[in-house]
């Protein structure tokens, strides 16, 4: 990776600094001169948004957690507290709540991305495996977080997905009340997620940390998908990609800025207003948006498959379904990376997005047809995509002929 | 059995080494591919291992109920004020439970049902106390994902979970849907013929 670094120290001081600890060094190296490849599009941009949210995240987490109080008795009405009467906690306390969502619109573009230019093909199979991580511990985190403001959807949220653990044979029961620390979900449920939900999102940024790490080995994938063969192909990621990054975050902070002044609360629950009361469910329970893709394939297992009951088929159904993320490397094993030349695979993609949307849309509705069959239909293409289409398009797909450099691809559009 | 073995060796080899010096010690080991240093090795890290998990285990268990969590295990509840048709919901254990004083209709209903027709098999009587047939006592909570199902509704003339829509009948048995087995019965005893203690 050094073999980048124009760095010189510029006196004796640099030079002292650089001879002990090259912090300088490594940040010229790395976030400064990184050779990059010339033809990123604006997909590429929301690697920098993510690290902005979780920035965003972090700063208005510790300070929520400055006036926050979790204890069953005080923690719906502490938030409140922070929405009334802390100087400036209407915003901040929406800014926390609205970022999660926005995390996770960046999060998904930034996953489809890299399945549509086949980011994870060799050779980044374990910085996608780690993007996937990533993907993981943010999904607890921001379900860990749901639960704090200790409303009726926190609650049941909290109750339904801990009884997910159920499904486990024999030691299932043990496992809920491990997590729990009780027989239901209560105050020691409630202290404990507050402590994790701190910790974390430090344990993300150490990931974030590695995936930058695995992305700077072999560097950036592009939306040809040829490998970079000289220095034509690239630019230096300072000023080109930094500029570039922060104009997509600004144009991300537009929307994000209306959420939070004008309707914090569009894309939350009106029953999370209503205090948490274990003697009453909410006639209609839905996860958070960003969880409902998963949560419908959960549900879509409604009938027992051999000796496995529905209900710990429907778990299954949802570990796998992140599982298949995890080993998307060594099922689509087309030599050619980017969808552009794949005349058969863009239209599977196509409705892979599609029926991924139509999975979120699912888990919003009530547990009644036609959304319990549509819900079965869009379970089998999830699993059918990944499973069998892509290993077989693999084998069958002729590709489009692909430029020979980056640099070719980008003067032939020119030219064109 | 081996290890000993090994050590035994070892142990010999050191011997020779003592009283015959250093030639016969490079001959020694050579000769044997495993020497009291593998023991070591291997015991050292056995004794790290059990002492790792000795450690961890405390810190894990911390996360297990609680002694204010467990000493709420056993509750009492007089049934009088209920009355014929009439359904509560009482907290035990920071669960909520059903204690309903069914219909001589709803009874009915869930003794003539055939074990066959069911998903989870159990006898109406086996759910109930003998003489207290009409007192229904189940955990609250429904067994697929833990949401208080509706009374007095779904297809079974039961209860019915708007969460992922399983029916249960009269007698709290899964007869429709996602959950995979009845409505629990916790423990419980009819102290009196009206004081029912829980736990």
């Amino acid at each position: 990776m050094s073999e980048h670094s124009t760095y010189v120290p510029g006196n004796a001081v640099e030079k002292w600094l650089d001879d002990r600890l090259p912090v300088v060094r490594f940040a010229k190296e790395h976030l400064m001169d990184f050779p990059t490849p010339k033809n990123l599009n604006y997909w590429w941009t929301f690697g920098a948004i993510l690290v902005m949210c979780l920035g965003v995240q972090i700063v208005t987490g510790i300070i929520l957690a400055m006036h926050y109080t979790p204890n069953v008795a005080m923690a719906f009405d502490s938030v409140e507290h922070i929405r009334r009467d802390v100087n400036g906690g209407r915003i901040i306390q929406a800014t926390h709540a609205v970022g999660a969502s926005m995390f996770f619109i960046a999060l998904y573009i930034h996953m489809f991305r890299g399945l549509f230019y086949g980011s994870y093909k060799a050779p980044r199979e374990i910085l996608w495996i780690l993007g996937v991580v990533i993907f993981l511990l943010t999904t607890a985190t921001a379900f860990m977080g749901y639960i704090l403001p200790w409303g009726q959807m926190s609650f049941w949220g909290a109750t339904v997905i801990s009884n997910i653990f159920t499904a486990i044979p024999l030691v299932g029961e043990n496992i809920k009340q491990l997590v729990l620390g009780g027989f239901a979900v209560g105050n020691p449920t409630l202290n404990r997620f507050f402590s994790l939900h701190y910790l974390l999102p430090f344990i993300i940024a150490a990931v974030v940390a590695l995936h930058i790490w695995a992305l700077h080995v072999p560097g950036n994938n592009n939306p040809v998908g040829v490998d970079v063969k000289d220095s034509r192909d690239t630019v230096p990621f300072h000023p080109y990609y930094t500029m570039k990054d922060l104009y997509g975050m600004v144009l991300f902070m537009i929307p994000f800025a209306w959420f939070v002044f004008f309707a914090p609360d569009i894309l939350g629950h009106a029953d999370n207003y209503i205090m948490a009361n274990a003697q009453v469910t909410p006639a209609h329970i839905v996860p958070e948006w960003y969880l409902l893709p998963f949560y419908t394939i959960l549900r879509a297992i409604d009938f027992n498959i051999l000796f496995i009951d529905s209900k710990l088929g429907g778990v299954i159904a949802m570990g796998g379904a992140m599982a298949c993320l995890l080993v998307v490397p060594w099922l689509d094993t087309s030599k050619v990376r980017s969808g552009t030349f794949r005349p058969m695979f863009k239209w599977f993609y196509g409705l892979f997005v599609l029926n991924f949307i139509g999975l979120a849309y699912l888990g919003a509705q009530e547990a009644a047809e036609p959304y319990t069959t549509l819900a079965k239909v869009c379970t089998a293409y999830y699993f059918l995509y990944f499973l069998v289409i892509l290993p077989v398009l693999s084998r069958i797909e002729t590709p489009k002929p692909l430029p020979t450099s980056i640099s070719e691809s980008v003067l032939g559009k020119a030219h064109a | 059995m081996s290890i000993l073995l090994m050590v035994s060796r070892a142990g010999a080899g050191s011997v020779i080494c003592a009283s015959y010096g250093e030639t016969d010690l490079s001959t020694q080991a050579e000769h044997s591919s495993t020497n009291r240093r593998d023991f070591l090795f291997v015991a050292t890290g056995a004794v790290g291992a059990v002492g790792a998990a000795a450690v961890v285990w405390p810190l894990i268990n911390q996360l297990n109920p609680d002694a204010s969590t467990l000493a709420l295990a056993s509750i009492q509840y007089d049934v009088t004020p209920i009355a014929e048709g009439q359904s509560v919901t009482i907290m035990w254990r920071g669960l909520p439970v059903f204690v309903r004083h069914r219909t001589p209709k709803e009874i009915e209903e869930a003794q003539a049902v055939p074990l066959s027709d069911l998903k989870d098999p159990e006898t109406d009587e086996a759910r109930t106390k003998p003489g207290h047939e009409q007192w229904l006592i189940m955990i609250a909570n429904c067994t697929h994902l833990g949401c208080i199902p509706v009374g007095e509704s779904g297809d079974f003339d039961g209860w019915f979970c708007p969460c992922h829509g399983s029916h249960y009948d009269s007698a709290g048995r899964i007869r429709r849907g996602p959950a995979p087995k009845n409505l629990v019965v916790p423990p419980y005893e009819f102290l009196s013929d009206t004081l029912v203690q829980i736990g």
